[in-house]
């Protein structure tokens, strides 16, 4: 079930290579809305990229991950396309979802984002408990916000996950606000306190190290995989805006947030500038392309 | 003044004037002021009485439903009508139901304030214009802003009902200008609606929600100058229980940006028919948005939605038979 064990230095490269795609595809986003050439709405995962790096490295071909509106990383980390999300993003021909979706509805097979918090809780159950019967051993995956544990059908769906011990692995993104809110004005107690009193598993991550992250997890996650739920929790800045331009935290604080990508530019700055690049090509591409049709309706 | 300042102004003017009101909602806290800015001013100004909520709408609704059965005046404002399905149970199935399940009325100043509808590339599950769901529902009333009217008139109305509300605000007329209407067109209010005509006696009238007011002028506006037919918009604050009182056409059209089936329009349409069916020419003529999702490109978006074009087209279709 686990993906293939690849040897060391080709894993270290791969997660980096991940990890500066999307901080650079990100960037790239706010760029393009910053020139008028987005619409709508975008939520970019700056400071949060390691999280589906990490986690995506654990699944396998028959797992199902469920992302949410900050969901570019969680799809670029599964499937290496910013050139089909962006078309989606710009509604451009080879967009994945033919411009219907945009940014925060993505659906490609195991593969779902939907942009209405906490609904997408009780369907990865759902899809938990399909696979239980049908792929033994595969889970589905979760991505949620820490303001997201606001919705009441999140302990509906984690009631049921322990209940019926479904493969569900719930990655919990903390990055200490909702939209404006700070974590501590929306939530009383702790992720690892709600977690308890269902009785499921939870594990807390503050690293941002993909292979130290995965090491930490396989063990709980193949213990998912057996039935057994986790809740695991990365604590994350956020160092972009909600959207776009809506930050009203004071820029000292947000300067003040680590930020993995400086050291990283360091130690690989050739891999740096090819992501960079990569992702200046995928720009100049899909910016050229003809509107998505919708025509499957 | 802008539709949302008008808005705004009206939510201080509520909350100033009245010791028992609460504004509840998510992101309300300055500087943010609620995701369109709508709540601006406010928490800072009310700081007690304005609650910034956790990203839980069913929580938020039973609260104001508690608040409003307590006595208190509560105004909920959603981030997105779509989450409205979120609520639906504490408004529906509560809120509604208590003004009269209990045997003897019980008043509820309750307004639930919803940002809807598209046009700015949200995407399916951001732009959704819910009207239809809320018709019909016992105890429940539906209103929508209207850049025709003072949003403090259509506030003092709601809560003078005393039973919940719910107020649709399209989130297109956010940034529009209030009682703007172009030449030769000019807007009068009588009873809670609207007239936006030419004062000469229309052809035709169009009914529209306030949501749908700006693209429904712009199509009356063509028609008058292509067509040389002068309709007369109606734009009733109050969408649903329906009341019109419409002057005698041969013609009317009804236009609002959701999608068929179940509709407001078909409602209108019902009360114009057993009204002033005497006075029709045709059956009235029901415009609405395309049977899907509505899509996150704004090209695509455009086809869906409802535009001064779609409006036009329809009632060129119903003069010309
Ligand atoms: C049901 C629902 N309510 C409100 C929103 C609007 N909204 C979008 S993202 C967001 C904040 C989510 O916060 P969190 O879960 O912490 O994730 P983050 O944005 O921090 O990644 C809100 C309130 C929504 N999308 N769905």
């Amino acid at each position: 079930m686990l993906p293939a064990l690849v040897d060391a230095p080709d894993q270290v490269r791969a997660d980096r290579a991940a990890m500066l795609l999307i901080r650079h595809f990100e960037t790239a986003l706010l760029d393009l809305f910053a020139r008028g050439e987005l619409s709508g709405t975008t939520h970019t995962c700056l400071g949060q990229e390691h999280v589906p790096v990490a986690v995506s490295g654990l699944l396998g071909p028959d797992d199902h991950v469920l992302s949410n509106h900050r969901g570019h990383g969680h799809y670029l980390a599964r499937f290496d396309d910013p050139e089909g999300l962006l078309a989606e993003i710009m509604g451009r021909a080879g967009a994945v979802c033919h411009g219907v979706g945009g940014s925060q509805h993505i659906h490609r097979p195991g593969y779902l984002s939907t942009g209405v918090q906490g609904e997408s809780l009780p369907v990865a159950a759902g899809l938990a408990l399909h696979l239980r019967r049908h792929r033994p051993g595969a889970l589905a995956c979760v991505y949620i916000g820490d303001g997201s544990w606001g919705e009441g059908a999140v302990y509906e769906a984690l009631n049921l996950a322990a209940l019926w011990h479904l493969p569900l692995l719930v990655v919990v993104e903390h990055n200490g606000i909702a939209q404006s809110t700070p974590t501590g004005q929306a939530m009383a107690g702790t992720v690892a306190g709600r977690a308890a009193a269902f009785g499921l598993a939870h594990t807390r991550i503050t690293g941002t190290d993909p292979a130290a992250i995965r090491a930490g997890l396989a063990p709980l996650v193949a213990r998912v995989r057996a039935g057994e739920p986790l809740i695991a929790e990365f604590h994350v800045p956020r160092l972009g805006p909600h959207s776009k331009g809506d930050d009203t935290r004071p820029a000292e604080q947000v300067a003040a947030l680590p930020d993995w990508y400086p050291a990283l530019a360091a130690a690989a700055p050739e891999l740096d500038r090819a992501q960079r690049d990569r992702v200046a090509r995928v720009v100049a591409d899909v910016s050229a392309r003809p509107p998505a049709e919708w025509t499957d309706r | 003044m802008r539709v949302a300042d008008n808005i705004n102004a009206a939510l201080h003017s509520v909350l100033a004037g009245d010791e028992r009101a609460y504004l509840i909602g998510e992101d309300l806290l300055d500087p943010y002021g609620g995701a369109f800015k709508v709540a601006r001013g406010l928490s800072t100004r009310f700081p007690d009485r304005v609650l910034s909520t956790p990203i839980s709408e069913s929580a938020m609704t039973g609260v104001a439903a508690g608040l409003a059965l307590a006595g208190d005046t509560a105004i909920v404002e959603y981030m997105f009508a779509d989450f409205l399905t979120l609520g639906f149970d504490p408004l529906v199935n509560f809120a509604a139901k208590s003004v009269t399940m209990y045997g003897t009325r019980l008043p509820m100043r309750l307004i639930v304030r919803c940002p809807s509808g598209g046009g700015r590339g949200y995407g399916p599950t951001h732009s959704q214009t819910l009207t239809k769901h809320l018709i019909g529902v016992p105890g429940l009333a539906v209103f929508e802003m209207s850049p025709f009217r003072d949003a403090a008139e259509v506030f003092a109305e709601m809560l003078a009902l005393a039973q919940p509300c719910v107020f649709v605000e399209d989130k297109i007329l956010y940034t529009r200008r209030m009682h703007a209407v172009p030449h030769p067109f000019t807007a009068s209010v009588r009873d809670g609606v609207a007239y936006v005509g030419t004062g000469e006696p229309p052809d035709l009238v169009l009914v529209a929600p306030g949501g749908t007011a700006g693209r429904a002028v712009a199509a009356l506006h063509r028609l008058l100058i292509e067509d040389e037919i002068a309709g007369l918009l109606v734009v009733p604050s109050r969408l649903y229980p329906v009341s019109l009182d419409l002057p005698p056409v041969p013609h009317v059209v009804v236009a609002e940006d959701g999608t068929a089936g179940g509709t407001w329009g078909a409602e209108v349409a019902q009360h114009v028919h057993a009204r002033h069916f005497a006075d029709l020419a045709a059956p009235v003529t029901l415009v609405h948005a395309a049977g899907a999702v509505i899509p996150a490109a704004p090209h695509l978006e455009r086809e869906v939605l409802v535009t001064a074009g779609t409006i036009y087209d329809a009632m060129v279709r119903t003069v010309r038979g």
